[in-house]
Order: C-alpha cells, then sequence, then structure tokens
C-alpha cells in the first residue's frame, strides 16, 4: 500500500487580484521505504508540494493520503499531532534550535511531541546519534559544529520518532560538496535501516542521482515520473 | 507531562540567557518599579501606622461619642451641649454590652484663661480621670516631655502644652491659675500646680491640656455628672466599622422628647483631619502600583514581542516537527513568567535591605510642630506577596498576547521568515 498517495491535487493563493495556480492536477504516489525526489525549477511548485504532503498546508482542491490518513481535512491541532507522528522534516537551513545542545535537539520531538519516558528517550537519542555518527557532540550547542555535522544532527532528529516519512526541503543546498555527498549517504543508510521513506525538493543533481524515484515539475504540474536505476535499493 | 513542561521551563530560562542584556534590562526595569513600590508602601505605610496610631492613642481614641449637635460647634467647646448623667449611663450601658470595646473615658473639654500671675492666655483642656484615659489613649503619658508621667494627673495638677509652656515661661511645679465661665456665664478660678509638659502633635486637640475631671467640675462648678464626649477604645483596630456600624444603630434608636436623636458617634477618621492624608497616601500607593503594572506590562510586552518576531523561523520549525500550539503559547508565557519572576526577586531583596538599612541608620523627619520622628518602616508578608504575585501576574498577561501571536503562527509562513 502506497504511503502517499495524491489525487487531483491542487494548490492555489490568491494575493490581491492575483491567483497563482502553485500546484494544478497532480497526481503521483510514494511507496514505503522509498527515496524520491521533486525536481523541477524555482517556482515549480516543489517546496509547495513538499508542504502539502507534511501537512503543513493544506491543499485547495484534490486528495492526498499520508499513511492511510485524508490530511486535507485536518484542522491545525490534529495536523500538528499528525506531524508528530508520522513526519520528520530535515530543512536547507538545518533549523536546529539554538538553545539546545544536539543531544536536547535530538531529544525535543520525543518529549515536547511524544512525551516517551526519559529512560527510553534518552537511549533513543543515543541509539540516533550513534547512527549518524554525532554520539560524540551530543553536549555541544548548534553554534559548535559544522554544517554537515548541523545536518546530521537534523537527520537525527528527524527519525527519531520513528517517522513513517521525512521530508527534506532542499537539504543539501547549504552544503559543500564533499558534505553533501555524505548527507545523500547517510540519509539513503538510514532508510535502509529504519525503513523510513525520504522525500526531497531538491536541484542538486546529487540528490536526484540517488533517488530512486524522479518527479519533475514544471509551473505546478507535473511533466514527468521516472524510476532512476542508479538510486535504486540493492 | 512533567518532562514537558520542565522543558518549556528550560528552553525559556535559556532563551532569557540567550539575550543576556535585553534580560537584564528588562528585569531591571521590573526590579525598579518593584522597590519603588516596596519602599513607597513600606515608608508611607509606617508613617502612616505612626501617625494613626499617635492620634488615636494618644489624644482621639478610636470612636467617640457626643451629644448630638456637639461636634458641629466643637470649636467654640459649648459646656450647654455635654451629655447629662443619664445620658452618660446609658452610653456606660451600651458600650458595656459591646465586647469589641476595650475601655472608654469621660471627658469634660472646655476653654479656660491660663495665668502666671504675670501673663494670661487662653488654654484648652481637657478633663479627665487618669485611669480611664490611660486605658483608652495609653500614649498620652509618652507625650509628657518633662514632668512626671506615671499616674498621668491628679486632682490639684494640669498638664500643659509645650508652646504655652515656652510661651508664658512656665516649668513644672509652678502654680498657676485657670479661670474659666462656667454653663450660666459665671466666671471662676482654680489654682493648679503644673505637673508636667505635654508635647504637641498635628491634630485636633493635639495641643490641649489635661486636668483632673473633679478639677473641672470645681472650676465649672458642676455638681451632678457633665460629660462632653466619651472616647473609647476598641480591643482590635481591626473592628473600627463593625463597632461603629453596631454602636450608631443602637445609639441613634435612642431619641429624645422631639423624636431626634440623642447622641452621635464618629471614628477617629471624621475626627481627625489626618485621615484626609491617610487617604491620600493610599492614592498615591495606589497610583504607584498603576506605575509599576505599566512598566511591567509595557516591558514584558515589548520583549516579548520581539522574542517572538526574533525567533520566527524557530516557531516554524517547533510547529512544524508537530509542537502543539497549547506548547508553543506556554514556552513564551512562562519566558514572560520567569522574566517576572526574576525581577521581581531581585526587588524584594533590595526593598527587604533598604528597609532594613533604614530601621538600622535610625532615620528620623520633621511632620508638622513634631521633629524627629523615627522612620521606621516595616513591611508585612502580606504587602510583598501582593506586590510579587501583581508583577508576575501582569507579567503573565503581558506576554500571552506574542505568545498567542507565536502559537497561531502559520509554520509556513514563519519558516519562510528570514
Amino acid at each position: 500500500m502506497p504511503l502517499v498517495v495524491a489525487k487531483n491535487l491542487n494548490k492555489t493563493y490568491i494575493a490581491g487580484d492575483i491567483t497563482v495556480n502553485a500546484i494544478q492536477d497532480v497526481e503521483f504516489s510514494i511507496e514505503p521505504a522509498s527515496f524520491v525526489s521533486f525536481v523541477g525549477p524555482s517556482g515549480s511548485g516543489k517546496s509547495t508540494l513538499l508542504n502539502m504532503i507534511g501537512c503543513l498546508d493544506p491543499p485547495t482542491r484534490g486528495s492526498l493520503q499520508v499513511a492511510g490518513n485524508d490530511i486535507t481535512r485536518l484542522d491545525r491541532r490534529e495536523a500538528a499531532l499528525f506531524r508528530g507522528k508520522n513526519i520528520g522534516f530535515v530543512f536547507q537551513d538545518f533549523n536546529l534550535i539554538p538553545v539546545l545542545t544536539v543531544f536536547e535537539n535530538v531529544e525535543y520531538p520525543l518529549q515536547m511531541v511524544q512525551n516517551w519516558p526519559v529512560t527510553k528517550r534518552r537511549q533513543r537519542v543515543q541509539d540516533m546519534l550513534e547512527a549518524v555518527g554525532m554520539a560524540d557532540q551530543g553536549d555541544k550547542y548548534p553554534s559548535q559544529i559544522s554544517g554537515g555535522q548541523k545536518q546530521r544532527v537534523a537527520v537525527a532528529r528527524a527519525l527519531v520518532t520513528n517517522a513513517k516519512l521525512v521530508l527534506a526541503d532542499e537539504p543539501t543546498a547549504n552544503l559543500d560538496r564533499e558534505t553533501a555527498t555524505r548527507i545523500i549517504t547517510l540519509m539513503k543508510k538510514m532508510r535502509d535501516e529504519f525503513d523510513t521513506t525520504f522525500v526531497f525538493s531538491t536541484h542538486d543533481p546529487r540528490v536526484v542521482k540517488n533517488a530512486e524515484i524522479i518527479h519533475t515539475l514544471e509551473d505546478g504540474r507535473l511533466k514527468k515520473s521516472e524510476a532512476d536505476n542508479g538510486g535504486h535499493r540493492v | 507531562m512533567e518532562g514537558i513542561v520542565f522543558n518549556i521551563f528550560k528552553l525559556a530560562a535559556r532563551n532569557l540567557k540567550r539575550y543576556k542584556r535585553r534580560t537584564f534590562l528588562t528585569s531591571m526595569l521590573i526590579t525598579l518599579g518593584v522597590v519603588a513600590v516596596l519602599l513607597f508602601v513600606s515608608i508611607s505605610g509606617s508613617f502612616k501606622v505612626m501617625m494613626i496610631s499617635q492620634i488615636t492613642d494618644s489624644m482621639l481614641g478610636h470612636l467617640q461619642i457626643h451629644r448630638k449637635g456637639y461636634l458641629a460647634s466643637i470649636d467654640s467647646l459649648p459646656l450647654n451641649r455635654n451629655l447629662s448623667a443619664k445620658q452618660v449611663a446609658k452610653i456606660k450601658q451600651v458600650l458595656a454590652e459591646e465586647d469589641a470595646v476595650d475601655a472608654y473615658a469621660l471627658r469634660i473639654k472646655l476653654g479656660a484663661m491660663f495665668s502666671n500671675f504675670a501673663e494670661t492666655t487662653n488654654i484648652r483642656l481637657n478633663a479627665v480621670f487618669p485611669e480611664q484615659e490611660l486605658n483608652t489613649v495609653p500614649l498620652l503619658s509618652t507625650r509628657i516631655v518633662q514632668g512626671q508621667s506615671a499616674g498621668l494627673i491628679n486632682k490639684g495638677e494640669v498638664l500643659i502644652p509645650e508652646l504655652i509652656a515656652k510661651g508664658m515661661k512656665v516649668k513644672v511645679g509652678d502654680a498657676i491659675v485657670l479661670v474659666a465661665n462656667n454653663k450660666d456665664g459665671s466666671v471662676n478660678g482654680l489654682s493648679l500646680k503644673v505637673r508636667g509638659i505635654l508635647e504637641g502633635i498635628s491634630g485636633p486637640g493635639g495641643r490641649d491640656g489635661v486636668i483632673h475631671l473633679e478639677d473641672a467640675k470645681t472650676l465649672l462648678r458642676i455638681t451632678d455628672v457633665e460629660i462632653s464626649e466619651v472616647a473609647i477604645r476598641l480591643k482590635n483596630m481591626d473592628q473600627l466599622s463593625q463597632t461603629y456600624e453596631a454602636l450608631k444603630a443602637k445609639l441613634s434608636s435612642i431619641k429624645n422628647q422631639q423624636g431626634q436623636p440623642v447622641f452621635e458617634v464618629h471614628t477617629w477618621e471624621k475626627l481627625s483631619p489626618f485621615y484626609n492624608i491617610a487617604k491620600m497616601i493610599d492614592l498615591m500607593t495606589f497610583f504607584i502600583r498603576i506605575m509599576l503594572v505599566a512598566i511591567v506590562l509595557v516591558s514584558i510586552m515589548n520583549v516579548m514581542i520581539m522574542a517572538v518576531y526574533e525567533r520566527i523561523n524557530e516557531i516554524g520549525t517547533i510547529a512544524a516537527i508537530g509542537t502543539l500550539p497549547s506548547r508553543i503559547l506556554g514556552i513564551f508565557v512562562v519566558e514572560g513568567f520567569l522574566l517576572g519572576i526574576l525581577g521581581t526577586a531581585i526587588g524584594t531583596v533590595i526593598s527587604l535591605i533598604a528597609i532594613a538599612a533604614m530601621n538600622a541608620f535610625q532615620i528620623s523627619f520633621d511632620f508638622g510642630r513634631q521633629t524627629g520622628l523615627r522612620l521606621a518602616p516595616t513591611i508585612s508578608a502580606g504587602e510583598v506577596a501582593v506586590v510579587v504575585l501583581t508583577v508576575i501576574g501582569i507579567a503573565v498577561v503581558a506576554s500571552l498576547q506574542p505568545a498567542y501571536k507565536a502559537a497561531k503562527m502559520d509554520p509556513i509562513v514563519a519558516l519562510r521568515h528570514v
């Protein structure tokens, strides 16, 4: 059963007299544990689509199911609860909380969103930091680590809740070439290890190269969906 | 849930630490407000209590009963408006039934000519029974600055106010003569010995002399009982209003043949102009409190609006990863709450130290003709609690609007914010 199913998906923004059709009649599905990339030029609707999948922005029309739930009808609180339970986010600017240590940043969703018991929570955080190679940096604050390390922490934070789906909006845009490659490799390893589905919006050819499914968007329409064999899990 | 609450406090505290300078300035502003209020409340409150205590415990008593109309013409000390023996008996009966009454004193108030055999001047006198008087106004003896204070007064003696003693060059032990008109208009004189000099205090009766009530009867040729006023002391000043109402109800039901009330009863508040000063002090205290509320409200709201504005992206992040709006609200409200606590704690400590220092240094001041009054500021735990809770409450209220804004923020808009 697909993890994400979008049918006749539309998103329209109205700013004064101007109407912008950001997403138009888009249909796709994403299987569990896949590595999917939405590509396209700026303004093609990649981020809008990711925001809709992530329950951050409701579609104007159409149906969107994530993990078997129709997410178009969730109110603000239900959407927050759904995100907390099912979806992890990795942002272009890492978006770590500056006043929390690396350990506390990863712990945050377990404590503030899912309210795990302390012993179990700490063990889980430690495991995730080890998985992303940041176990020895737990006491540091985000300002004390590099961009690549921050993105590793962000990946750990996205995965710590056992999220079924991780949405990554331009996750390598602020990283140098070598670090970006390491982050993509890490994400793929995480996918293999935890069976998490990764969905990217990206311009980065290295991410595209590693994706198993590539959806190309243009002017809010899905132009092309293709499987890239090079990116498939072995 | 405890983990969530702990984490909210941790986040709030760390964010305050993150903007150290702003936190310092805001908490100092709150501190300043708290110090101003606590010091003002303690100093003005102590001054008020001291003055009220001096007025009620050395002069007026807590309540007074007169014959109807006496107070309106008190400036002329009218002897024809004195209470009769029957009326005094009735008052005694009413007072005996009132549990709140601790003691009462019968007085004759009179005006006389005071002569030292060389010069003559006017004097206002309270004629009293010493034991009753000391029970009712126990601080009266402390106003005796020269002469013997124990026992207050004996027959054949007079306590004279400082001003007359100085003006007439009269000393303790000197013989003087009082000459007074009685109710019928005839004049009588009485030789007395100066027993002591009374310190003058502000307010009506503050510069009156004192003689024994039996001497007043002799001077005024009163054969029966005639009393100008009955001063009453209560066991507890807090019972003033209730006792006043109770006495008023009982006494106003006693009517004369014309159906008019025979008695009038007044609290010290009605009798002393200091009550208006006390009310002014209360009003000023109220306005100082309002200023404190305004300071806390504006400073916390300003800081929290800034905090929300500066952390829009962070708000978007925590909202995106599933933090409920109520918890986002909590993070910012707790931040304001902690700022309030910080400012209040520092302000309270500084204020208590300052109050202790003022007491240690024994600062004195003058009020009217009274000099060298000792400033002894005190503040009750209740007053401190009111100020502390007000500031913290206002800090929370001031944080609510920015916190609500943060909680309601659209995660998409917040994440796009640069």
